[in-house]
C-alpha cells in the first residue's frame, strides 16, 4: 500500500471516490462561501471612497486628454479579442489590461463610464484637491474646484473655499429637505381632501340622491375647494421662495480635461474630496454612505440614492402576511394533529398540503393575479368603491393582494413546522394533561400549544425568510419599480392597503435588468442585494437554532 | 382549573368545604365543555378552510382554463322580414344594432339588427338600362365595396359607421361615401359586361380587377388624391391587362399589399398572378384546389388576405396561402383542411379580427372554424324552415346575421371566445401563415388584428426542460455525492457545521442567485470559458491527484485530522485550481483557441449567447443543490446502523458498504430527492428569467437560452388583457407546472414514506 505504485490498491480500497464525495461537498462550501462573500465585497465597498484617479489618455486616433475618476475594475483579455470587436491593438500586444473606470460628469461625456486600454494611458495619480460632488441629476462630478459664488458675487476661491462649500451645501441640503416635507406632507394632503370631494360626489351621484341634497353638498364642496385651493396657493408661493433660496450659491468647477462648469449647490447631495482624506475621515464617510443608502429614496431611475422604501415595503408586506399566515397555519396544523379523523384521506390531504410548499411560486403568483386581484378586487371595488370606477382601488395589484398571495405561498411551511412540533411533543405529557381531568382543549392550549411554540415560530420565521426573498409572484401581484408615496402614511386610513410597494428584490431585478444605465447602479445592486440576504440569512439563522435548541430539549425531556 | 379556591360566600355558617359547591361545580363544568366545543369546531373551521383554500387554487386555474377548450354556441335572438330578398350582400356593425343589405338594383339599405326596420337606404348612381351583374368587397375592415356592371363599369361606394353620443347613449349612424366619385368607374375600356371583379384598397390607394364577359382579365390602379384646400379629389389611374387569363372565372381576390391575384374559375382552379410589378404581372401557377369532379363554390381571404379559404360542390373546406421555397419562388399551397360539410358551401365569411370564418351550404348547415387551430367549433343545421342564404358577421364576434332563403332575416348572437387554441395548436407543429413549414413557435402578441397569434408550448415546455436538465446535470452529481460524504464520512464536528450551511444555501432568494448569474457570472463564463470547461473537466482529477499526495503527508498529521476532514483539506485545493485556471485561460485561449474560445465557437458555427443554458445549469444547479442533499442526506444517514456495522464487521471497506449496503438501502430516498430537485428546477422563474436571454428556442444547445414556462408567465401575464386567450393559455401553462410538481413531489413523497416503513422493519 505504501509503494508509489500502490496506485490499483489505492483505487480498490475505495479511498479516492470518498475523497471525491468530500470534493462534492467541498465544491459546494466553496460556491455558497464565494457568492456570500461576493455579495458582502462588492455591496460593503461601495460606500468606500475611493481615490481619484488621473492619468492622461492618448488614443491612437485623436488627441490626447487627462481623464480622472474612480477606477471600477481592471482585467486582461486577449487582443485577439479586442482586435475582432474593432479595437486598434498594437500587434506586438498578446494581452491587454483594461481598466473601467467612472469618470462621472455626464452631462459633459454623455456616458459616465469608460474603458482605458493600458497601452494608451501613463500611470496613474490620484491627484491633491480633487473633488467629488454627488449631484441629485446627472451623476457624479469629478474635478476641481475653482470658484464659489453667491448670486452674482465671489465669495470663495481655491482650496480655502472648502469649508464654506461643505456650510453652503449643507443650507442647500437643509433647504431641499423642507422643500420635499412641504411636497410630502401639505401638498399631499391638499390633493387628498380635493380628491375625496371628487369622490364623494361621484358616490352622491350613484346613490341618486335628490338634486337639493346634491345642491347643497356641491355648494359646500365647492367651498373647501376653495379653502383648499387658496392653502395651495401660499404653499407653492413658499415652495417657490424656497427653490430660488436653494439655487442662491452656485461652484465654478472644473473637469479634468480643463472644461469649466456651473453647478448649482441646490443639486449637489453631497461633496468630499476623496483625496485629501484621512482614513477615519474615509470610515465616517463610509457609514454616513450606508446610513444614506437605507434611509433615503432612490433617485435617477433607481440607479442612485437609497433603498428605503424597497426596505418599507418589504417589511410591510411582509408583517402583513406573517399577520394573515400565523394563525391560520397554527389552526390548521391543529386541526390536522388532533381533531382531524385520521385515515386515508387525510393522509391524502396532508400529503397534499405538504406539497404545495414545492409548487413553483409563479402559480400562485397566477393565482393571486386571476383570483385575489381581479375576482375578489374586482367584486370588492364594485361593493365599496363604486364611485373610484372605472380606475380600480383593490381591484388592481397591491400590498394586501401581495401579502395575501404570499400567506397562501407561506402557508404549508408553518403548517409543516407547525405539525412537526405537535408531533414531537411526548404522548405522555398529553395523557397526563387529559389523566388530571383536563378537557381536550385545555390539553391543546394549556399543555401541548405552549410547548410546540418554538416549532410555530420556527415555521413563521422560515415563512418570513422566504416571503422576504419571493419575487415572481409579486411580479405578478403589487410590487412595482417606484411607489411614489409608502404604503403606511399620516393621511387616512394610514395604512393603504390598496397600494403599491417596492420590494428589495424586485428592486434588484428591476434595476439589474430594466435599467438604462447598469454600470452605475451595478455597486447599488449588490449593496441592496447584500441587505436582502443579510436580512434572509439572519432570519434563517434565527430558525435553525431555534430548532436546533428545540430539538435538543425534546430530546432530552423524552429520554 | 380556573377557580379551585375554596367558596368565600359559604364562610360563617355550614361546615367550610374547599370544593365549591356542586351547582358551581356542574355550571364551570358546562362551561368547560362549551369551550371545548368551542374550540373543536373553530379549530376545524379554520383547518378545513385552509384545506378547501388550497383546493381553490387547483379549481380556480381549471376553470380559467376550461373556456379554452369549449365550442362556440350561437343563439338565435330575434327575426323579421329582410328588406330585400335576395340581396348582393350582408353586413352587421360592431354593436349589433345596424345591419346593411346591398341589393341587385343597388341600394344600400341601413336597417335596425333587431328589428328589420329600414333606418336609411342610398340608391347608388345605376345608369339606367344596366344591371349588376356582380359584386365584390375589399378588405371588410374597410367598408369599400364595388359592383360590377352589365356595361363595364363599376360602382364604387364606402361605407362606415359613426358614433355620438346624444345624451350619454350612444347612437350609431351610417355614412355612405365615395372615394373614387360617385359616378360609376369605367374598368373595362371595351365596356363589356364584368363577370368577375375585385377591390382592394390600401388608405388611398386602390386596386380594381375584373374578369369580362369576352374572356380578358383587366387591372387598374387608382389613387385618389385630395387637395387639401379645396377638398377636390382626383383619382390617378392606370391601367393594365393580365396575361393568360383563364377561360372561366367565377371570384378574383387581390391581397392587401397589391402583389398577389387569384382567380378561381369554374373548373375547380385557382390561378395564382404576382402583379408587385403590374407592367410584367405574369401568371405564377394554376393548381386544382378541390377534389376532381368538384367545383369552387366560394373562396375567401381570411383576415390579412394571406390566407384563402377554398369551399367546394361537395362541402370541402380548405386553407391554402402562398410559401416561398429556398429559391425565393412562391407557391400556392393547401396548408390545411378542415370538416366537411354536407352540401355544395355556398359562402364563406371571415371574421374581421383573428382567421376564423363561419361557413354555410345548400343543406342548411352552418359551420364555424379557425384558421390556426384548424377547429371546427359548430357545425350544424337548422330546422328545415331555416335554410341559410347568406351570413353576415359583426367586427368583434359577438353577434352575426342570417339571411334564409326565405327572405326572413335572423339575428343570432355568438359565443366563440376562444377559437384560435386547440390540442393540435398547442403541442403540434402548426403552419403558420408566411412560414415555409409547419413549427413550433411562440409569438403570443402583437400589435396589429392581422397577427396570427402562434401559441405553441413546446417551445416553452423544451425550454422548461432544458433548463431543468442542466442544472439537474450540474446539482444531481455535486448533491448526491455531498450527501454520501455529509451523512456517512464525515466528522460529526464538521457535520454540524455544513449543515446549516446548506440550508443557508437554500435559503438564499432566487432573485439574488438571477442577478449574480446574469450579471456577473454569465461575463465571467463567457471570458474565461476555456477556465469553466478546464475546472468543469479537471476538477475531480485534481482532487484525486490531491488525495493521492495526502497519502504522503507525514503520519502525524494524517491521523489528527485522518477520516472525515477530507473536505476541509480539499477546499483550499479547489480555490487553488480555480484561481489557476482562470489566470491560466488567456494564455490557453492565445495558444489553442486564436485568442477566445467564445469567438472560436461562433467561428465553428457554434451560436453563443452570453445568457445561455450553462448559466442557468450552474445558477438553478446552485438553488437546487440543498433541496437535493437535504433529502438525500436524510435517506442515507437513516439507513439502520447495524446494516452498516454488519457490512464493515464482515471486512467491507467503509466504500464497500457505501457502496453494496448503503446506497441500495437508501436509493429509493435518494430517487425522491432528485424527483423533488427536478420539480423545483421546472418551476423556478426569476434564474431563467434574469439568466437567459428569454427567446423561446427549439434546441438543445447549451450555448443558448431558453425561456421557459414560469417565465414566460411572468414576463406575459402582466400585459394580457384578463380573459383573453392569452390569458387563458397562461394560466393554462400554471396549471400544467402545478400539476407537474404536484404530481412529482406527490410520488417522491410517497416513496420517503415508504422507505422509512422500511426502514423501521428492518
Amino acid at each position: 500500500m505504501k509503494s508509489l505504485f500502490g496506485v490499483r490498491a489505492w483505487f480498490r480500497s475505495g479511498t479516492p471516490w470518498i475523497w471525491l464525495n468530500a470534493g462534492a461537498i467541498a465544491l459546494c462550501l466553496v460556491m455558497v462561501i464565494g457568492v456570500l462573500g461576493l455579495i458582502v465585497v462588492r455591496g460593503g465597498s461601495h460606500f468606500w471612497p475611493a481615490d481619484l484617479q488621473q492619468t492622461e489618455w492618448s488614443p491612437e486616433s485623436g488627441q490626447k486628454k487627462v481623464i480622472m475618476g474612480e477606477l471600477v475594475r481592471a482585467e486582461t483579455v486577449s487582443a485577439v479579442m479586442l482586435r475582432e470587436s474593432g479595437a486598434t491593438v498594437p500587434a506586438e500586444l498578446e494581452a491587454v489590461t483594461r481598466y473601467l473606470v467612472k469618470v462621472g460628469n455626464r452631462d459633459l461625456y454623455g456616458r459616465d463610464f469608460s474603458w482605458y486600454m493600458d497601452y494608451e494611458i501613463s500611470g496613474w495619480t490620484a491627484p491633491e484637491g480633487a473633488i467629488a460632488l454627488e449631484r441629485r441629476e446627472r451623476g457624479n462630478f469629478y474635478g476641481f474646484p475653482l470658484k464659489l459664488n453667491e448670486g452674482d458675487t465671489l465669495i470663495a476661491e481655491g482650496t480655502a473655499m472648502w469649508p464654506e462649500l461643505l456650510k453652503r451645501v449643507e443650507r442647500a441640503n437643509g433647504i431641499f429637505q423642507q422643500m420635499k416635507d412641504i411636497e410630502k406632507n401639505d401638498i399631499s394632503r391638499i390633493n387628498n381632501q380635493i380628491e375625496k370631494l371628487r369622490l364623494t360626489e361621484r358616490r352622491l351621484v350613484l346613490d341618486k340622491v335628490s338634486d337639493a341634497e346634491m345642491a347643497e353638498f356641491k355648494a359646500q364642496a365647492e367651498a373647501e375647494n376653495q379653502v383648499l385651493n387658496d392653502e395651495y396657493a401660499v404653499i407653492q408661493q413658499k415652495l417657490d421662495q424656497l427653490r430660488a433660496e436653494s439655487n442662491r450659491d452656485s461652484l465654478v468647477a472644473r473637469s479634468a480635461e480643463g472644461r469649466e462648469v456651473t453647478i448649482s449647490l441646490a443639486n449637489i447631495v453631497n461633496a468630499f474630496a476623496p483625496n485629501d482624506m484621512s482614513v477615519w475621515q474615509k470610515t465616517k464617510h463610509y457609514f454616513n454612505g450606508i446610513a444614506t443608502f437605507l434611509s433615503e429614496e432612490p433617485r435617477e431611475a433607481n440607479t442612485e440614492g437609497g433603498i428605503f422604501p424597497a426596505i418599507f415595503g418589504t417589511v410591510t408586506m411582509v408583517i402583513l402576511m406573517a399577520i394573515i399566515v400565523t394563525p391560520f397555519g397554527v389552526l390548521a396544523a391543529i386541526y390536522l394533529r388532533e381533531y382531524a379523523k385520521q385515515g386515508p384521506l387525510l393522509k391524502i390531504i396532508r400529503i397534499s398540503v405538504y406539497n404545495l410548499a414545492g409548487v413553483p411560486s409563479i402559480v400562485y403568483g397566477v393565482f393571486g393575479l386571476g383570483f385575489f386581484v381581479y375576482i375578489m378586487g374586482g367584486s370588492i371595488d364594485q361593493l365599496f368603491y363604486p364611485e373610484a370606477l372605472p380606475s380600480p382601488t383593490f381591484g388592481t395589484p397591491g400590498l394586501f393582494w401581495a401579502s395575501l398571495t404570499l400567506a397562501l405561498l407561506t402557508l404549508p411551511v408553518v403548517i409543516v413546522s407547525t405539525e412537526e412540533g405537535l408531533s414531537r411533543i411526548p404522548s405522555t405529557i398529553r395523557m397526563g394533561s387529559l389523566a388530571l381531568g383536563a378537557t381536550k382543549s385545555e390539553t391543546l392550549w394549556k399543555v401541548v400549544v405552549p410547548l410546540a411554540t418554538p416549532a410555530m415560530m420556527t415555521g413563521l420565521i422560515l415563512a418570513v425568510a422566504r416571503a422576504a426573498g419571493e419575487v415572481a409572484p409579486l411580479m405578478l401581484v403589487g410590487v412595482v419599480k417606484l411607489a411614489p408615496t409608502l404604503p403606511i402614511d399620516g393621511n387616512f386610513p394610514y395604512i393603504h392597503l390598496d397600494q403599491k410597494i417596492m420590494h428589495l428584490g424586485f428592486h434588484v431585478f428591476d434595476v439589474g435588468f430594466q435599467s438604462p444605465n447598469v454600470e452605475a447602479s451595478r455597486p447599488l445592486l449588490y449593496a441592496t442585494a447584500l441587505v436582502l440576504v443579510l436580512l434572509i440569512v439572519v432570519l434563517n439563522m434565527a430558525a435553525i437554532y431555534m430548532r436546533n435548541r428545540l430539538r435538543e430539549k425534546y430530546r432530552s425531556d423524552t429520554d | 382549573m380556573h377557580s379551585t379556591h375554596p367558596s368565600q360566600q359559604s364562610a360563617g355558617d355550614a361546615p367550610r368545604s374547599l370544593l365549591p359547591t356542586g351547582e358551581r361545580r356542574a355550571r364551570l363544568r358546562r362551561w368547560r365543555s362549551v369551550k371545548d366545543k368551542i374550540s373543536k369546531y373553530g379549530i376545524s373551521f379554520a383547518g378545513i378552510s385552509v384545506v378547501l383554500a388550497f383546493a381553490t387554487i387547483f379549481v380556480y386555474l381549471f376553470s380559467e382554463v376550461g373556456p379554452l377548450f369549449s365550442s362556440a354556441s350561437v343563439d338565435q335572438k330575434t327575426s323579421y322580414q329582410s328588406p330585400t330578398a335576395k340581396p348582393l350582400h350582408s353586413n352587421i356593425e360592431r354593436y349589433g344594432e345596424i345591419g346593411l343589405t346591398v341589393t341587385a338594383d343597388a341600394k344600400l339599405q341601413f336597417f335596425n339588427a333587431d328589428t328589420g326596420e329600414l333606418k336609411q337606404q342610398v340608391q347608388l348612381a345605376l345608369p339606367a338600362d344596366v344591371t349588376v351583374t356582380t359584386f365584390a368587397k375589399a378588405d371588410p375592415r374597410t367598408g369599400t365595396i364595388i359592383l360590377g356592371l352589365s356595361n363595364g363599369q363599376a360602382l364604387i361606394a364606402k361605407h362606415e359607421y359613426l358614433l355620438s353620443y346624444p345624451n350619454d347613449k350612444r347612437q350609431v349612424n351610417p355614412k355612405v361615401s365615395y372615394p373614387l366619385g360617385e359616378a360609376p368607374v369605367q374598368v373595362d375600356a371595351q365596356g363589356q359586361a364584368l363577370v368577375a371583379i375585385a377591390i382592394q384598397e390600401k388608405d388611398e390607394n386602390r386596386m380594381l380587377s375584373a374578369y369580362t364577359a369576352d374572356g380578358r382579365l383587366v387591372l387598374s390602379n387608382m389613387v385618389a388624391e385630395t387637395v387639401f384646400l379645396t377638398g377636390e379629389t382626383t383619382v390617378v389611374r392606370t391601367d393594365y391587362t393580365l396575361p393568360d387569363a383563364p377561360a372561366s372565372a367565377s371570384r378574383i381576390l387581390i391581397d392587401n399589399t397589391f402583389q398577389n391575384l387569384f382567380v378561381a374559375d369554374k373548373a375547380g382552379q385557382i390561378h395564382y398572378y404576382a402583379i408587385n410589378n403590374p407592367e410584367q404581372a405574369r401568371l405564377v401557377q394554376s393548381v386544382n384546389a378541390v377534389s376532381s369532379g368538384a367545383q369552387i363554390t366560394a373562396i375567401e381571404f381570411l383576415v390579412g388576405t394571406v390566407s384563402l379559404i377554398v369551399g367546394s360542390s361537395t362541402g370541402e373546406l380548405s386553407q391554402w396561402f402562398l410559401v416561398r421555397d429556398q429559391h425565393n419562388n412562391f407557391d400556392l399551397k393547401q396548408i390545411r383542411d378542415f370538416e366537411q360539410h354536407p352540401g355544395a358551401i355556398t359562402q364563406i365569411e371571415a371574421e374581421y379580427s383573428r382567421k376564423g370564418f363561419m361557413a354555410i351550404d345548400d343543406k342548411g348547415h352552418l359551420g364555424i372554424h379557425y384558421g390556426t387551430s384548424a377547429r371546427t367549433l359548430f357545425l350544424d343545421a337548422f330546422d328545415d324552415e331555416l335554410q341559410p342564404q347568406q351570413i353576415a358577421i359583426s367586427p368583434i364576434n359577438t353577434n352575426f346575421l342570417l339571411l334564409d332563403t326565405k327572405g326572413q332575416m335572423h339575428k343570432f348572437e355568438l359565443e366563440n371566445a376562444h377559437p384560435d387554441v386547440s390540442y393540435t395548436a398547442l403541442w403540434n407543429e402548426v403552419w403558420y401563415e408566411g412560414r415555409d413549414e409547419a413549427k413550433y413557435i411562440w409569438q403570443a402578441s402583437a400589435g396589429s388584428d392581422e397577427f396570427e397569434a402562434k401559441m405553441s408550448m413546446v417551445p416553452l415546455a423544451l425550454g422548461t426542460l432544458k433548463a431543468a436538465f442542466f442544472a439537474m446535470l450540474f446539482a444531481t452529481p455535486l448533491a448526491i455525492m455531498s450527501a454520501i460524504y455529509v451523512a456517512y464520512f464525515m466528522t460529526p464536528v464538521l457535520r454540524g457545521k455544513v449543515k446549516p450551511t446548506i440550508e443557508i444555501m437554500a435559503a438564499l432568494p432566487t432573485v439574488i442567485l438571477g442577478f449574480l448569474a446574469g450579471l456577473w457570472l454569465a461575463p465571467f463564463v463567457e471570458e474565461y470559458l476555456s477556465a469553466v470547461f478546464a475546472i468543469l473537466i479537471l476538477m475531480p482529477f485534481m482532487m484525486l491527484g490531491a488525495a493521492y499526495l495526502w497519502r504522503f503527508m507525514p503520519e502525524s498529521i494524517r491521523n489528527r485530522f485522518g477520516l472525515g476532514w477530507e473536505a476541509a483539506f480539499l477546499v483550499p485545493v479547489i480555490i487553488l485550481f480555480g484561481y489557476l485556471a482562470v489566470s491560466a485561460s488567456p494564455v490557453i485561449d492565445n495558444a489553442f483557441f486564436d485568442g477566445s474560445l467564445r469567438q472560436w465557437f461562433t467561428d465553428n458555427g457554434i451560436n453563443y449567447d452570453q445568457r445561455n443554458a450553462l448559466i442557468v445549469g450552474i445558477a438553478m444547479g446552485f438553488a437546487v443543490i440543498p433541496n437535493i442533499f437535504s433529502i438525500a442526506e436524510d435517506a442515507i444517514f437513516n439507513v439502520p446502523r447495524h446494516l452498516t456495522q454488519g457490512s464493515l464487521a464482515l471486512g467491507a471497506t467503509p466504500w464497500q458498504t457505501m457502496v453494496g449496503v448503503v446506497l441500495p438501502t437508501a436509493s429509493p430516498g435518494v430517487f425522491a430527492a432528485v424527483m423533488v430537485g427536478f420539480g423545483r428546477a421546472v418551476g423556478e422563474t426569476m434564474i431563467v428569467l434574469m439568466a437567459t436571454g428569454n427567446s423561446p428556442v427549439v434546441n438543445f444547445n447549451i450555448f443558448e437560452g431558453m425561456r421557459t414556462l414560469s417565465a414566460n408567465i411572468a414576463v406575459e401575464l402582466p400585459e394580457t388583457a384578463v380573459g383573453s386567450t392569452h390569458f387563458r393559455v397562461l394560466f393554462l401553462a400554471a396549471l400544467v407546472l402545478f400539476v407537474f410538481t404536484f404530481v412529482f413531489n406527490t410520488l417522491a413523497e410517497v416513496i420517503r414514506q415508504r422507505l422509512r416503513q422500511r426502514f423501521s422493519n428492518l
